[in-house]
Parts: C-alpha cells; structure tokens; sequence
C-alpha cells in the first residue's frame, strides 16, 4: 500500500490524475461561463453594439481553484485514501501474552482488552497459538498455548486483581518456563523487583515486546484523622506536569442510600509523586463516609476504605459527685477525660439530654441510682447497641442498688460494703490483675507491674458470675463484669474512674482497655502484636476495579495477616469485622510509593493506541461535492443570473439544495398549538377507522353548534387529535370513541395521556355498543376498552349517581343518552366518606371533576351533524327520538360545563336554585 | 402575459369550434375592461367647433351673399331686420383607422405579473373604440381591412378581431390598407423595428391628409436594460441575435439608441402634425387613454 504519512491509498496508480490538473487547469481557463439566452424586443436596437472589453469570458482565478479542488479532491477519493491504515505484524510460532492483572491496569482495562484482542486477530491471521496469563493468577503447570479464536472468546472474562504479584512466585514460574514463544507483555506501567528477573527469564524464549500505557497511574493512600481534619494523600509513577485530581468521599446518607457526601480538589505539583489535601468535614458526616476514591479513576488503588479510625465515638460522661471546685485530680472524670479527648468526643449534659444525642457511650462515674424513666430510657438504648460503663466509687459502694436483687443497669449483684486491701488498717497487699482470659475482650494487653488496687466493690457470687467477669485480680475476684442488654452491654469496673481505689487510671493499660472497649478510637494502623490472636472475617471486599463488593464466604484472616500480610488471593483488600470493630485493608498502604517501570533499551515499548482504519473515500467525495455546489452558486452569480429578473428564484433554490431541511415539523405544531388555545376546542382521539373519525369529528361539531346556541361556550371547529404526535395538553376534552380495529398506543402515547388525565383533562370514552352488550359484558369493543385503558391511570369508578353533578352543571338530568339510551355511563367514584346531609337532596361531592366518563351509548351519533346543519343519523322513533337526541346534546352540554367549570354546580350555594327548580 | 391574449395566441389551426369558444372566452373580458376604461373617460361636447350639417344649433348669421333663400331661418329674422341663417354644427362622423402592432415582439413582458405590451396596447385600442362609436363616429381597425363603420356591432368586430391571432413576424409593420382620405389614425406600437415602413406609412398618411397620433407601448423593462453579464439577446421570434459578453456595458448605448429612436419617431409625427407619446405598461392604462382621446381631440 502506498503511504502518505499517516494515509494510505489502496489504488495509489490513480493518482497519477493530478497531472492532469494543470492542463484541466488550461482547459476551463480558455471556456468562458456559457451565456444566458434572453428574448428580449430591444435587440434591434443592440445590433452592431460591440463589447468594450473582454473581460468575463475568462473564468476568475478562484473560481478555477474550487473547480480543481473538487477535481483533485475527487482523484484522491477515488484513490482510496485510508487513514491509519492496519500494517500487518509478521511473526511465528507460539505466542505469550502476559498481562499484569493488578489493580494499576484496571483504570484502562478495556483498551487492554481491546490491544489484546487486536494482537489475537492478528495471531489468528497468522496461524499462531496463543497463550494469555495474568501475573497476578498464574496458570497451574504449563502454558496454555491454543489458537488465539478460542482466546478471544474467553478476553472477557478476564478480570484485573486488586493486588500485585508476588515477587517470588512469579520469579519462580518464570524460571521454569521452557520451550521457545514470542512474548507480548501488557504492563501496568508500576516497576516491581520481579520485572527483571522475569524479563530475562522471557527473553531467553524469545523476543519480548512491551505494551505500555502512557497514562499516569494514581493511587490513594488511607485517610488519617489529625488535628480535627481528614488527610488525604494521593500519588503517582511519574512526576512531569501539574495535575489535579478530584476526590469524593462517599457514605450512606441518612435515608440509606449510597451518595457522595463531599468532593475536594488536591493537586500535584508538577514535580512532585504526592497530593495532600485536608478535608474538613462535620463530624456527622465523617462518621458516614466508608470510602474515599480519586474520581473518575477505575482502579482499586484509586479507592481508600475508611474503617473505625476515621469515626470518632460520640461519648457522654455523668459523674455522681458534683465536682468539687479545684479538686480537679480528684474529679471522678479527669482521669476518663484525659484519655478519652484526643480520640473521641465527649458530651457533657444531664443523662436526660445526653441520651437524646444517642451517644456510642456513656460513663456512669459512681453514679447509684437512676430514675425510672431514666432507666426505661437507657434501657431502651441498651437494646439499640448502646455502651453503659460503670465506675463504682463510695456512693455506688454505699448505696443498696443491686444487692438483693440484680440491677437492670449492673451486670452483677454486690454485696454489702466491698473490701480494702492493703491499706492502713488491714491485712494483705494491695492487688494486682490477672492476664486476661482468653474469651476476655482485653485478652492479649499486657499487664503492666505497677498496676495494683486497693478497694473495689465485692460481686455476690451467682451461677452467672464466671460467665460476665472479663478481667479478675490475681485472687480471683472480679474486676471488670460485663452483661449484654439487647444489642448494647453494660460493663462495671469494681474501682474508681480515679486513682483513689486503684493505680489502674495511671497506667497505659486503662487506655488500652478503654479501647478494646471501643470507647474510643484506636489508631489508624493497628500492629501486628496488636491484633495478635484475634481473626477477622471480610465484610466487603474490592475487586480490582475499586468496587465493593459483599464478601460473602470468604474465610476469615488472623490479625497479623490482617496487620501486614500482603495483599493476595488470601488477603483481598476490604473491610474486616473483629469483635467490635473494624479494618480497612486497602492496596495503598501508608508507605505505599508507585515508581515507573524502566525497561532496558532493547526491550521494544509500544502504546495501547489501536489505530483504528478510517476509510476516507466518501469525506473526500462529500467535501468534492460540496464544493461542486459552491461552484455551481458562484457560476449563476458570475453569469447574473443571481441578479436578473429570476435571480431570487434561483438563489433560493441554490440555498435549499445546500441547506438542511426541517422547519416544517415545527411550524405545524405551533399551527397546532395556536388554533387549539386560541379558542375552546373539543377535540377526538384519531383511531385509524376513517369512518369512525368522521363521525366523531361530526358529532363533536354538532356538540360545538349545540354549545354556541345554547351557551355561552363558543368552540371553534372541534379537531382531530393523534394521540403519538400531538399535544394533548390544549385539549380540556377528548372524545373516545372505541372500535376493534385501533392500534394501542406507544408507551409514549401512554405517558402522555396519564399525565393529560392527571393534569385535568377528561376522556369520554364510547363503545358504542349499549344496543348488544350492556356495560362490562364481552362486546369486542368492551374488550378492547380493557385492553386500551389498563395502563391508564384510572380512579375507581361507579356508575354516575343520581346525585353526580354531571347531572345538574347545566340542565337537570337524569339520563345520559346517546344514540341508545344505556343507563351504564360509569364516572369516577364518590369519596367514601361522602355522605348525604339530612334534608340536602345530593351529597356534598367537592372534590375534582372526574376524569374519565365510560359509557358505550354513541354519543356521537345523536351529536353529529352534517355539512348543512341537520342530524345524520337517526335517533329512536319520532318524537321520542328526537326527545332522546334532545337529552343526549343536553348530557353533551352538561359534560362539556362540568370540563369547563369543574364542580362549581356541586357547590352548595346553589343549591336553594336547584331545589327551587326542582320545585321542592 | 394574461391568459386573454395567450390564448388568442396559441390557437392556431382551423379549428373553429375551439376558436370561437376561445373567443368567447377572452374577447368579454377585453371588451369590458375596454368599456370600463372608456368610462373612466368624462364625455365632453364632442361637436366638431364648425358649422355644418347636423343636429345641433350651432349658430344664427347674417345672410350672405350667395345663401340660398331656404336657408333661411324665418322665426329668428322676424325679430329684426336682417335675415339670419341658422347654422347647425356639423356632425359629420369622422373615421378613425386604428393599427395595434400584433407582432411578436409586443408579446413581451418583464414580469409575469405585467401585462404584455400587446394586451396593454389592445386594451388601449379597444377603449379608443368605444369611447369613438360612443361619440358617433366611425371606427376601424387596420387589420379587419373594412373601411371604418359605427354602431356597437363593429366594436363587437373590433375585439374578435384584437383577439384573433394571426401570425405576424417579429416586428410590425403599420397598414394603411384602406385608409380613407382625411380620415384619422391611430398608431399604437412598440416602434422597435425598422423604421422605413413606418416612414413610409406616414408618408402614405400625409399624402391622403391623415392625420392621428401614434403611441409607442414599452415595458419598463425596456426602458431601464437591468442586464449584465454573458448574455445572448433575441427577439421574440428569433429572428434577430445579439450576443455581448458584459450586457453591462451595453446599457448606456442601448438607452442613448432608444432615446434617439423616440427622437426619430416625434420629429416623424411633428412633420406631419401627428402626436407622439410613450407609454409604458407598469403605468395606468388611463392615462395612455386619456391622453389618446384628447390627441384625437385635437386632430380636427
């Protein structure tokens, strides 16, 4: 194929035309435009007239320039211009591709994808076997080398990891690959340590070509909670240009629904790997947000779980002592105070008020006795998951809360008074703690030696002490007693919130232990010794295109994995649920830095770009043609025929032959519109049947002459509506009729009927069969009323009531004729609390004008009138017919009232008129 | 062009029927836009300002010598001394020959919503005629080749034969063809043909002691030549070609070549004591009349 830069001909020997250009250049210079004939009388007196000048029989330069541009433009089109033409990859033999698989390359996934398949069609062409493997899911045993169609079936299936490859294994694996294959490596663009070996463990099979996106890889590290604000960090491989990326915190707002709750901007500097951003955020919406992503990014690594470090427990404190002033180390609460504030919020206030804040937790200091509908209320908090923690202390010690029997608020029963050891006046050395038990939520802290106490208050012993004690002295006694409530729990410690019964407040250990109580928040990055012992099951984890996904069975992970274990099969990044707590695993760590990959010179890098083939033959012959008709407006304006007695004429038909068409459409909507609302205009619904609309159309005019007579309603000529193209929005009324034949509407149409039905309009529908079937009964047309009005939003309905106000909006009736005299006219239902007041003859119906009226009595017919005014069809038999037409333009007139004026007649001002017409 | 004279055009062929219900057709029409220009025209005293014979009083003279005694108006001598003749003005019909040029070049027109210079100028003769036979003289048309008559049924012969085609070459030609002695003419063309038959026709009308006046109808068109570029000109019936590639440039000299034909044409009609006027079809048929009727005014 011969190429012009990026543009291929595929029959280049054409080209040789554009020789041609310059003698068709001569040519058209030599022919002046062709004359205009013109009859014209004066002639006689131009003959012998010559030209001054012979100026107009060449052809202007730039007139000749169109030309040869669409002569050119048309040789180059038919030469078969390409652009970016395939060129063809030669090679043989067994074929490997290797795809990375990690989370880096999910944000172009597709476009790999799309690479990969590109280079499996070329294989397929050239008849190679292929094996595809990603390095993050190697194949067991060896590779899978098959012809490359069966591969690209199965290119969908495969999915990126959000983890990386582990160095060994796959070091390893390359090692032992034998045999001879070319190797196409799809890499993420992230330098790993087993780039190298793998790369010459490859290249000893053959020769290896690297795809490799230019595109930056970003990844977010997890968020940190410091000095009151949230800390972002991002970061990239490549530093180069200024670069801002959009992060989105994202949580369950308050109705349950996943949305983002806030969006910043970070920026990289143009030299710099890391973004930083500081979020600021309410405390009730922190609490709320579970992740933070890099907008726009595709990518595991573009995602950061937020787990409990980021929430800060809502703690409210209740001491039974009033602080007594300038005995601040003695307040039953500094020492709680101190250890609780950098890590949670305290909530101060009466216990009344704090509960109605729903905190996480609230500290009873040595506080005895509540009140009962206090302690109804905590209860009732309890059971919702709330955390009671109780400090004893003298008045606690003094009191008789939960000595006979259990307090609802303790966990245990204590006996009288409590014990003091090793003080002045008794035996025995002050206590020290036991290690904690293993179904201890303290098991694993270390007991400092220091710690001892030297009162506390005395459990009663009970079948059910041994089960809620979870942290004893070393001579058995309880220290710490728990007991569950509904979702909450209630723990007691047997000393003081303060250094006076105990040196427990001094120590590191409290602090600890209040936060294996989740009473405040733990550091963001727990230790592996931290969470030794302790197994953690996966609630949500990602895949590696950053979306959460439920975890469903996968095994629990032992918190030292959890801690610093590698991302892999075994340890997909998501949220963990211990206990009473959570961990996000994420595949940014803290320390997590991206590097770009630097490949060895020899190594060939190319892009993911697959240039697609644009044919550019019919661009080329448009443009040509375009041109052509520029050149066919400038010759009629050269010649003056743009300007002659004709000229407009054939200016605008030049313009219409460029010009796109399609005002058309909308002028007749606007038609539409301005003969519908310029005036009161019934209207019927087209069925498709011409007959039946003639009809209805005649009937709705006898119905607009009826009304301009009788009322003061003058409606225009009435108009035929197509329900899937007009707007039904002008029409305060349209006529149905029924027939077996008509086509449901589209969805559309439907649409657009509901919200006409919605909005105050009023369909009367007919069957027009009240003469074979009686309403309801299987009539073709019945069935089809069915069929049409289900996706109708249609009210309950009756059959109209003696009292419906379509009986009396203009003429007092009682029937509703039309061309038969059915009494099966249904309207929408009364209200059920309706009800008829004594002495009123109808009821007080106030509300709404019905918006269907279904009846099958052929209005129409007794309507209808013909072009000089007489009734077209008959009604009855003599002069009971006629009354019966009578009746049927009165219920006419009646409806159209009830359109137009609504419910005014069912008002009851009007009803001494009514009753005095009724001659009551 | 109205349908009235493409009709009359277009039928060719001895195809009587169809020709006559064309006429019946077009001809009302002519004869009525005719009669209804006419009326436009107030009728003044038509007499012939002479003594002579007819029907109104003209004068009572002295007798002179030479008046014969029958002469003599008795009941107003009575009253004096002398003997009064009494005149009566002469009424004497004249006869006017009308020529309406048929040629083609009178079918032109500029716009399609313009009359053709044809129409304009068969209209204009046929007004002419009414307004005559309603003054008692006698009319004719040069085509008919009948001497000139009076009477409502040779304004009926006037417009079958205005609406009659015939064919007729690219320029006309004025007929004297029975053209009485000092009778009156009435030239009505577009003048844009030679010019030595119609030299030679007013030569002929001066002879005979003819005198008229002679209208030139012209479309606007050819008044103002909004042509340019590469055009080929033609006559109506393609006998005469002009090809200019700037039409432009020709306008100046085309306008400087009527001007002096209309100079040609007026001191043509002031040698022999005619009228001469131009009147184009984008003006008022009325005016062309009016100016018509008092041309013939002053003929006597």
């Amino acid at each position: 194929m011969f190429m012009l830069g990026p543009i291929g001909f595929t029959a280049p020997l054409l080209l040789l035309a554009l020789i041609a250009l310059p003698i068709l250049w001569l040519i058209l210079r030599a022919i002046p435009p062709a004359p205009i004939r013109r009859r014209f009388p004066g002639v006689a007196l131009l003959l012998g007239l010559t030209d001054d000048e012979s100026q107009t029989d060449r052809t202007p330069w730039w007139l000749l320039l169109l030309r040869m541009l669409a002569a050119a433009l048309i040789i180059l089109g038919f030469a078969g211009p390409v652009l970016n033409p395939q060129v063809e990859r030669d090679g043989t033999g067994p074929l490997l591709i290797v795809m990375d698989g990690t989370w880096a390359d999910a944000r172009d996934w597709p476009r790999r994808l799309d690479r990969v398949e590109g280079l499996l069609d070329e294989a397929s062409r050239a008849g190679r076997t292929v094996a595809v493997i990603r390095l993050t899911d190697l194949p067991a045993g060896d590779l899978p080398f098959q012809a490359a169609e069966s591969w690209s079936s199965r290119l969908n299936n495969l999915t990126p990891y959000p983890w990386e490859p582990d160095t060994d294994t796959v070091t390893a694996w390359a090692e032992a690959l034998d045999g001879n294959f070319e190797t196409f490596w799809m890499s993420d663009g992230l330098n790993r340590d087993h780039r190298d070996p793998v790369l010459s463990a490859l290249e000893a099979r053959g020769t290896v070509t690297v795809f490799e996106s230019p595109r930056p890889v970003l990844a977010l590290r997890p968020a940190r909670f410091e000095d009151g604000v949230v800390k972002l960090t991002a970061i990239r491989a490549v530093p180069g240009v200024e670069r801002a990326v959009t992060v989105t915190a994202r949580g369950l707002d308050p109705s349950g629904v996943e949305r983002a709750l806030a969006t910043a901007e970070m920026t990289f500097e143009a030299d710099a790997t890391e973004a930083e951003l500081d979020l600021s955020l309410p405390p009730e919406l922190r609490n709320r947000v579970t992740r933070f992503e890099l907008t726009g990014i595709r990518s595991a690594g573009a995602v950061t779980l937020t787990d409990d470090a980021l929430k800060r427990r809502e703690v409210a404190m209740i001491a039974g002592t009033s602080d007594r002033e300038g005995l601040e180390l003695l307040s039953p609460l500094h020492y709680l105070r101190q250890a609780l504030v950098p890590t949670a919020d305290i909530i101060d206030g009466t216990l009344g008020d704090v509960l109605l804040a729903n905190p996480d937790a609230i500290i009873f200091a040595d506080v005895a006795n509540v009140t009962e509908t206090e302690q109804d209320a905590l209860l009732d908090w309890l059971d919702q998951g709330g955390l009671l923690l109780r400090f004893a202390g003298p008045r606690l010690a003094a009191s008789d809360v939960s000595r006979r029997e259990e307090d609802p608020l303790m966990p245990i029963r204590l006996r009288e008074g409590g014990r003091t050891v090793g003080g002045a006046m008794s035996w025995g050395e002050p206590k020290a703690l036991q290690p904690f038990a293993e179904d201890s939520p303290f098991y694993g802290l270390g007991i400092p030696e220091e710690v001892a106490v030297t009162a506390q208050v005395m459990a009663q012993p009970g079948p059910e002490l041994s089960e809620r004690v979870i942290a004893a002295l070393v001579d058995g006694t309880p220290l710490v007693t728990r007991k569950r409530i509904g979702d909450g729990q209630v723990i007691l410690f047997h000393v003081t919130a303060n250094a006076e019964w105990s040196s427990l407040p001094l120590s590191g250990l409290y602090v600890s232990m209040l936060e294996r109580m989740a009473i405040s928040t733990r550091p963001s990055n727990p230790t592996a010794e931290e969470l030794q012992g302790t197994t953690w099951t996966p609630q949500e984890v990602l895949d590696g295109f950053g979306t959460a996904r439920d975890a469903g069975t996968l095994p629990g992970v032992a918190g030292e994995d959890l801690a610093g274990g590698q991302l892999g099969p075994d340890l997909a990044p998501g949220l963990y649920a211990g206990e009473d707590r959570s961990i996000a695993v994420n595949v940014a760590r803290d320390d997590t830095t991206l590097s770009p990959t630097s490949w060895p010179a020899r190594i060939v890098v190319e892009g993911l770009a697959l240039a697609r083939e644009t044919v550019l033959k019919g661009y080329a012959l448009t443009f040509a043609l375009m041109l052509l008709a520029v050149d066919m407006i400038a010759s009629l304006f050269l010649s003056g025929r743009l300007r002659g007695p004709r000229g407009g004429i054939a200016a605008v038909l030049a313009l219409f032959l460029l010009m796109p068409q399609g005002a058309d459409a909308q002028d007749q909507d606007d038609a539409l519109a301005l003969s519908a609302t310029s005036e009161v205009v019934l209207a019927h619904v087209v069925t498709g049947d011409g007959r039946l609309d003639d009809l209805a159309f005649a009937g709705l005019t006898g119905l607009s002459e009826t009304l301009r007579r009788r009322t003061s309603i003058e409606p225009a000529e009435p108009l035929a509506v197509n329900l899937e193209t007009d707007e039904l929005a002008f029409f305060p009324f349209l006529y149905w009729p029924i027939s077996e034949a008509q086509p449901i509407p589209s969805s559309d149409a439907y649409a657009k009927l509901n919200r006409y039905l919605r909005s105050g309009g009023m369909i009367l529908f007919d069957t027009r069969d009240a003469n074979v079937g009686r309403f309801g009964s299987g009539t073709p047309e019945g069935r089809k009323l069915q069929q049409l009005a289900r996706p109708l939003d249609v009210p309950a309905l009756e059959p109209i009531p003696s009292d419906h106000v379509l009986t009396r909006t203009f003429y007092l009736l009682q029937d509703f004729p039309g061309r038969y005299a059915s009494r099966d006219v249904w309207v929408e239902a009364a209200p059920a609390d309706a009800e008829q007041v004594e002495g009123m003859p109808f009821r007080n119906l106030n509300d709404g004008v019905t918006p269907v009226v279904i009846g099958g009595n052929d209005w129409a017919s007794a309507w209808a009138v013909d072009r000089t005014g007489g009734a077209m069809f008959p009604v009855g038999r003599g002069y009971a017919g006629e009354r019966q037409r009578e009746i049927a333009n009165r219920f006419g007139v009646n409806l159209i009232m009830h359109v137009l004026t609504g419910n005014y007649k069912s008002d009851q001002v009007h009803v001494p008129a009514l009753l005095d017409r009724l001659g009551q | 062009m109205s349908d009235a004279s493409q009709s009359g055009l277009t039928q060719t062929g001895p195809r009587l029927r169809s020709r006559s219900e064309a006429l019946a057709g077009t001809m009302p029409p002519l004869l009525a836009d005719a009669e209804r220009l006419a009326s436009t025209v107030v009728l003044g005293a038509h007499g012939r300002r002479r003594s002579g014979m007819g029907d109104e009083f003209w004068q009572y003279r002295p007798m002179a010598h030479g008046d014969e005694a029958r002469m003599i108006d008795w009941r107003r001598s009575a009253k004096s001394d002398v003997h009064f003749i009494k005149e009566k003005e002469w009424q004497a019909a004249q006869s006017v020959l009308i020529w309406v040029d048929d040629s083609q070049s009178m079918a032109f027109t500029g716009d399609k919503n313009r009359a053709t210079k044809s129409d304009r100028a068969r209209l204009l003769a046929l007004a002419m005629s009414v307004l005559l036979v309603r003054g008692g003289e006698r009319v004719g048309l040069s085509t008919i080749g009948q001497a000139p008559r009076s009477g409502p049924v040779q304004l009926v012969r006037i417009a079958e034969a205005l609406t009659s085609d015939r064919d007729s070459g690219d320029y006309g030609v004025p007929q004297t063809t029975g053209l009485p002695f000092q009778s009156r003419a009435i030239f009505i063309s577009d003048f844009m043909g030679d010019m030595a038959p119609v030299e030679a026709a007013m030569a002929k009308a001066a002879d005979r002691g003819v005198r008229g006046a002679m209208l030139q109808v012209l479309d606007p068109m050819e008044e103002s030549f909004p042509f340019d570029g590469r055009t080929i000109f033609e006559s109506m019936g393609g006998s005469l070609r002009h090809e200019t590639l700037k039409a432009g440039d020709l306008k100046t000299r085309y306008l400087d070549r009527l001007a002096e034909r209309k100079g040609r044409l007026t001191a043509l009609t002031q040698q022999a004591a005619w009228q001469f006027d131009t009147h184009h079809t984008d003006g008022s048929a009325q005016a062309a009349l009016l100016w018509l009727y008092r041309a013939t005014e002053r003929m006597h």
